[in-house]
């Protein structure tokens, strides 16, 4: 498949081709600028992918939490149309607007440049706030890994954004995984939907691979803050990569890039071909 | 200072974007201020990390927030949050420490603010204010309620002497015009010591800052320290990142290095005792006494 852009449209829903485009695409960036990160890409490039397709509005707004995830989220801008292939060219080069977590400025979809865990859902709360001191409508979705939990700022936020009864999805990308090991081997924090359930009730747990279940979890229309646990992969979708942390740095040589891609488009058509029969 | 500054955010609480953020400090100062702002007036809990991030948020939203605790719970424990989310964005949110140098005396050293500057101005775009008398207070404030920077305002005690009439806040202030030894001071302590030197023969040329970093010097005060020959640098602040080094700094790039340079700042807890501010001052030779002590020998010498 061509994953050259341009891209696909602003209001496009999330179809199957177009989120293995996107899977493909993230690939060859990855592999073009020899940069790590595309395990955690992979375990929440389907979750953001179905936010910005399936669920975002006009009046809402995105915090990327899990800022090394950036080449997911420029994937991400890139598919509806925000940033350009060129741009994508650019990455982790000099000059680059598009560092390794995302950028302070030049890109108006994104509010806050983050990087060090645990600020982001303090900073979705910020901006929730503001929507509801200034009376106006929308809601702010916030991903997170799940390692980030370890930060006591994130549970500083979410007793905030319970209390004050914020506008804020917070959106867990539960791969297992973190800088050094496993989650559950370096501070193990299950059960984890529990303990957001004991401070928000409104807390879903889903398939994080599963876009319409995503889709289905994300879209709220009430008031108050929600948390969707996604159960993913690091390196979803590429054998090599499943549930091994080393991939949290690894950049793809040649041949892993060839396996990844192919395993990857495979996988696509699998999910595709099974969809189209149910 | 903490009921001119209640009194003085009193009167911009009409404000729909000014929000104002306590981490749960207050008590029998801020009682007014939080019934006029109503829903603006958010107790964040004892949680400055996230409040910090909170504000970040909502000046990004277009309002004016004012982040307040006791100085070291803002600057330290949320440096990172205002190192990324305030600073590197250009956030214009005030961040107001309360107790500045050893303002919180016999409490000990976690709530002492002694090195609060130092590590703020280390970072991108953040301006530091000093007021040293009340009237300061409301005069900073009015300046801060429009700024569009990252800003911190240290809060303390006034003591300023029956007899002064401040002139209005500016970054650089002559308080005392003399033929002696030049004196730059930076908050509050002005005031005492600026009081037991109008009382000697000195004939101090005494100099209060009051904002941060010192981008200019004053040509007045360069005609000072020309004539004098010797400045003596007086903070309740370490000297690293402290007025100190920057005004050595300063003239040093300017080729105007004066011959003699005192600094007198604070030097932490020399005896590992705690007591008052007061307490802490001798300790650190930031008294008036030990002062006019040491100008004394300047002057003699």
């Amino acid at each position: 498949m061509n994953v050259s852009g341009p891209a696909f449209g602003a209001t496009m829903l999330l179809t199957p081709e177009l989120l293995l485009k996107a899977k493909l695409r993230l690939l060859k960036m990855h592999y073009e600028s020899r940069v790590g990160h595309i395990g955690g890409n992979l375990s929440c490039l389907d979750v953001m992918m179905a936010v910005y397709h399936n669920v975002l509005q006009p009046e809402d707004k995105f915090v990327l939490s899990k800022g090394h995830s950036a080449g997911a989220l420029y994937i991400t801008l890139w598919s509806k149309g925000l940033l350009s292939d060129d741009d994508l060219k650019t990455f982790h080069k000099d000059g680059t607007r598009l560092s390794g977590h995302p950028p302070v400025r030049g890109i108006p979809e994104i509010p806050f440049a983050t990087g060090s865990l645990g600020h982001g859902v303090s900073l979705a709360a910020g901006l929730a706030l503001a929507k509801k001191l200034k009376g106006e409508e929308g809601r702010l979705y916030c991903l997170t890994s799940d390692g980030e939990w370890n930060e006591g700022s994130n549970w500083e936020a979410l007793i905030f954004s319970c209390h004050h009864r914020l506008n804020v999805t917070i959106i867990i990308d539960l791969n297992g995984l973190q800088g050094f090991g496993k989650t559950g081997d370096i501070a193990d924090l299950e059960p984890l939907a529990d303990k957001f359930r004991a401070f928000c009730p409104d807390t879903v747990e889903v398939d994080g691979h599963d876009v319409e279940a995503i889709t289905e979890a994300l879209r709220h229309d009430g008031e108050g803050p929600t948390i969707v646990v996604a159960k993913t992969e690091k390196g979803h979708g590429v054998s090599f990569m499943e549930g091994l942390f080393e991939w949290h740095y690894l950049p793809l040589s040649h041949e892993t890039y060839q396996e990844a891609v192919e395993q990857i488009t495979n996988l696509c058509e699998e999910h595709s071909a099974a969809h189209s029969k149910s | 200072m903490r009921r001119a500054f209640c009194s003085a955010l009193e009167e911009l609480a009409a404000n729909p974007a000014f929000v104002f953020l306590t981490g749960d400090l207050g008590f029998q100062a801020l009682e007014p201020l939080r019934e006029k702002m109503g829903e603006r007036f958010i107790n964040a809990g004892i949680a400055e990390q996230n409040m910090v991030s909170v504000a970040a948020g909502l000046a990004k939203e277009g309002l004016r927030p004012w982040v307040y605790s006791i100085a070291p719970f803002l600057y330290a424990r949320a440096l990172e949050q205002i190192r990324n989310d305030v600073c590197l964005h250009n956030m214009p949110v005030v961040l107001v420490g309360n107790g500045g140098g050893y303002g919180y005396g016999v409490m000990g050293g976690s709530h002492h603010a002694i090195e609060d500057y130092g590590a703020l101005l280390s970072l991108q775009g953040m301006r530091v204010f000093l007021p040293a008398f009340d009237s300061d207070v409301k005069e900073s404030i009015q300046y801060l309620s429009k700024a569009g920077h990252p800003a911190y305002l240290r809060l303390g005690l006034s003591e300023q002497p029956a007899w002064l009439s401040p002139p209005s806040f500016a970054p650089w202030r002559r308080l005392l015009k003399g033929t002696g030894p030049t004196i730059a001071v930076a908050g509050p302590l002005a005031g005492g010591i600026l009081d037991v030197l109008r009382q000697t023969d000195l004939s101090a040329d005494v100099w209060l800052v009051s904002e941060l970093p010192v981008v200019d010097l004053p040509s007045e005060f360069m005609t000072s320290l020309q004539r004098s020959n010797y400045l003596m640098v007086i903070e309740e602040h370490v000297c690293a990142g402290g007025l100190g080094q920057m005004l050595a700094h300063q003239l040093l790039l300017a080729g105007a290095a004066p011959g003699r340079f005192v600094h007198r700042a604070a030097l932490g807890y020399v005896s590992g005792r705690y007591g008052s501010q007061r307490f802490h001052r001798e300790e650190c030779g930031l008294d008036a006494a030990s002062i006019v002590a040491e100008l004394n020998v300047a002057v003699l010498a």
